[in-house]
């Protein structure tokens, strides 16, 4: 009987348990099946035009390559050449993303064939020029991030998610899922430190690779404080290439910018 | 190695038969300069004024999914000083890249090292001396270059010199030169084979966690001609052979890196040390401006003492880097070099941006201040003070 009853009480405790922390449990839950419905990508390469307007509507182009490489254990790596504009052709970043602590970044600058390990605790500056911050492109792995489900509508999930490192330039951001979609992202909303709306990231145009990979042909960042837009069109997604880990090296930068 | 360099040119023919989906891109840049210096040259035939044009040919192909590649840049520029009108192959090399090796022939460009005011460790090609006054450009270099990346230890390079690129120094009409022209064809070797000695260089390099580390050991032919006095007043000028061993290392710790570079360098006729050593601070969207802040100090010693030809014996560098992240890429580097035991003060500009997509705009300033006549070096620079004006069109 005695045995019973505390069996009762504990099954009561963790119902109540349960119940405080779901919010935050069922929001990593979200997060956690996204991750998983893109597990298995392998490898990536896609062209991208970058379109730059400020809020005269003077628009401006660049064009960049970024390859991917999907890791488990650490985060993702990646390397991105610049096409254009010309003076800046050839220069290139390597990113090495890790779960926890900071990524490693290295800079390769074509015109004196120089690599430079760069700083990558610069999250929240602009990346040349847009309305994109470091920290939007960056792989997102589940551990830079603390969640809160908000909400449920049809086959959208609402989940609001707090940057884990200081350093970041949001206080949260609240994702729009879909859960009909393999949990792709349809919307992202960004709140500045002292948590106001900062700016709305939409995707749309997207396609199904490989009858699992949800991946949007265009990301349109808008800027509510500066009223600038910047369009991020992808073109070329290849997830035949077969990437490996040397293809993510110091050499295999400077080779990608010369 | 005439012979080689033209079966080189022909190779591109070569790939479009072997390959249509080759990847061809051509390339050429125009540039523009002028050059004002604020006072009269201390020299004969020295002027105020020099406009001047250059121009950037770039080819390259990449075949068999980039595995194989070609690259040429040529250079070629037109100035008052005939020495600074000059021409050059900056890159014409073959590329194989596989897995964990890669092997290039031809003519390269390697650049070594991590300190922003001075270069140290960086040894394979000779310094372009007329073309820029911070030492960054440099000649094509011929060679094979060999490099292999191993699982966990890092990577090794293994370079081999057949040929040897001779210093052009500034001529008669030159600002930014010595009081007396210096004849690049006179300038005796110590080896018998002169250009044609055979160097070798090997690197070893690796990034563990925080750490950038490059170990270097060159033989050969001294990239710079070792300088003295002969102690009755006249100049000893020759190319020595060198063997110099190099150690660069960076630690970047959030937003700083901090960043050594050393050198041992022996001949026949001096056991050189020269170290630098400092630290970059960036302070990254100041304000919520989305510009970029970065704060440099470097301390560099050199026991040439006052035949130290970059004058960085014992001087401190301090300078702001300030990058705007703007639709412009604008760019703006001030940095002062001071001389600790004498006067001696250069202060700098560089500053960039673009104006149109296929048009940049760059302004360099050095301005030499209370410099001190016992400088060996800088006194023959002390009146050279100029502004540098540069448009670059992009085809």
């Amino acid at each position: 009987m005695k045995k019973l009853l505390i069996i009762a009480f504990l099954g009561l405790f963790l119902m109540i348990e349960s119940f405080a922390q779901s919010a935050e449990q069922k929001g990593l839950e979200i997060a956690k099946k996204a991750e998983k419905a893109d597990l298995g990508f392998g490898s990536t390469t896609v062209k991208l035009k970058m379109v730059l307007k400020n809020k005269n509507g003077q628009v401006s182009e660049r064009l960049l390559t970024t390859r991917t490489l999907e890791l488990d254990v650490d985060g993702d790596k990646s390397l991105i050449t610049f096409e254009s504009p010309k003076d800046v052709k050839g220069t290139s970043t390597l990113t090495f993303t890790h779960k926890v602590g900071s990524d490693d970044q290295w800079l390769y600058l074509p015109a004196i064939k120089r690599v430079k390990r760069i700083s990558s605790s610069n999250k929240s500056g602009p990346f040349m020029g847009s309305e994109f911050a470091y920290e939007d492109l960056s792989s997102q792995e589940i551990e830079k991030y603390t969640y809160k489900y908000l909400e449920t509508k049809g086959d959208l999930v609402l989940v609001e998610q707090y940057p884990v490192d200081p350093k970041s330039g949001y206080t949260r951001r609240v994702i729009t899922y879909n859960q009909a979609k393999g949990y792709r992202i349809e919307k992202a909303v960004f709140y500045d430190r002292k948590n106001s709306k900062l700016k709305t990231l939409t995707y749309t145009d997207y396609k199904l690779y490989e009858q699992k990979h949800w991946r949007a042909g265009v990301f349109e960042m808008v800027n509510h404080q500066s009223n600038k837009e910047t369009r991020l069109i992808f073109s070329d997604y290849d997830f035949s290439a077969k990437l490996t880990e040397t293809d993510f090296t110091q050499n295999a930068l400077k080779r990608s910018g010369n | 190695m005439k012979y080689f360099i033209f079966a080189l040119l022909f190779l591109p023919f070569f790939v479009q038969a072997q390959d249509k989906k080759a990847e061809h891109d051509f390339e050429l840049e125009l540039e523009g300069e002028y050059r004002y210096f604020f006072s009269d040259g201390q020299f004969d035939h020295q002027d105020k004024h020099y406009p001047s044009l250059a121009l950037r040919p770039k080819y390259s192909v990449t075949w068999n999914e980039g595995e194989d590649a070609f690259h040429f840049k040529g250079f070629f520029r037109w100035d008052k000083d005939i020495k600074r009108t000059h021409g050059d192959i900056r890159e014409l090399y073959y590329q194989k890249a596989k897995n964990q090796w890669e092997l290039s022939v031809g003519i390269k460009k390697i650049y070594w090292g991590v300190t922003e005011s001075n270069h140290l460790v960086d040894i394979i090609n000779t310094t372009d001396l007329v073309e820029s006054f911070d030492g960054e450009k440099k000649f094509g270099q011929p060679m094979v270059h060999f490099s292999y990346m191993t699982n966990h230890i890092g990577t090794f390079d293994f370079f081999y010199l057949p040929y040897f690129r001779k210093q052009i120094f500034p001529g008669e009409k030159a600002r930014l030169r010595y009081s007396i022209i210096i004849e690049d064809d006179a300038i005796p070797f110590e080896s018998s084979q002169e250009t044609a000695h055979q160097d070798f260089a090997v690197r070893w390099s690796n990034s563990i966690s925080i750490f950038d580390i490059g170990l270097s050991y060159f033989k050969g032919t001294g990239r710079e001609p070792f300088f003295n006095s002969d102690g009755e007043g006249n100049l000893v000028v020759i190319y020595p052979i060198n063997s110099q061993t190099g150690l660069d290392v960076q630690a970047t710790t959030g937003p700083v890196l901090w960043k050594v570079e050393t050198i041992m360098r022996n001949n026949t006729f001096q056991e050189m040390r020269a170290f630098t050593g400092g630290l970059e601070y960036t302070l990254g969207n100041v304000g919520n401006s989305g510009m970029d802040i970065g704060l440099l100090a470097e301390y560099s010693y050199d026991n040439r003492g006052d035949w130290a030809l970059n004058a960085l014996q014992d001087d401190l560098f301090a300078g702001g880097r300030f990058a705007f992240n703007d639709i412009n890429s604008s760019e703006v580097l001030i940095g002062a070099m001071m001389d600790l035991e004498k006067s001696s003060k250069i202060y700098s500009i560089e500053a960039s941006r673009r104006i149109k997509n296929s048009l940049k705009i760059e302004l360099e300033g050095r301005f030499f201040s209370n410099i001190d006549p016992k400088e060996l070096i800088l006194s023959n620079f002390k009146e050279d003070s100029f502004l540098r004006f540069t448009v670059f069109k992009y085809f």
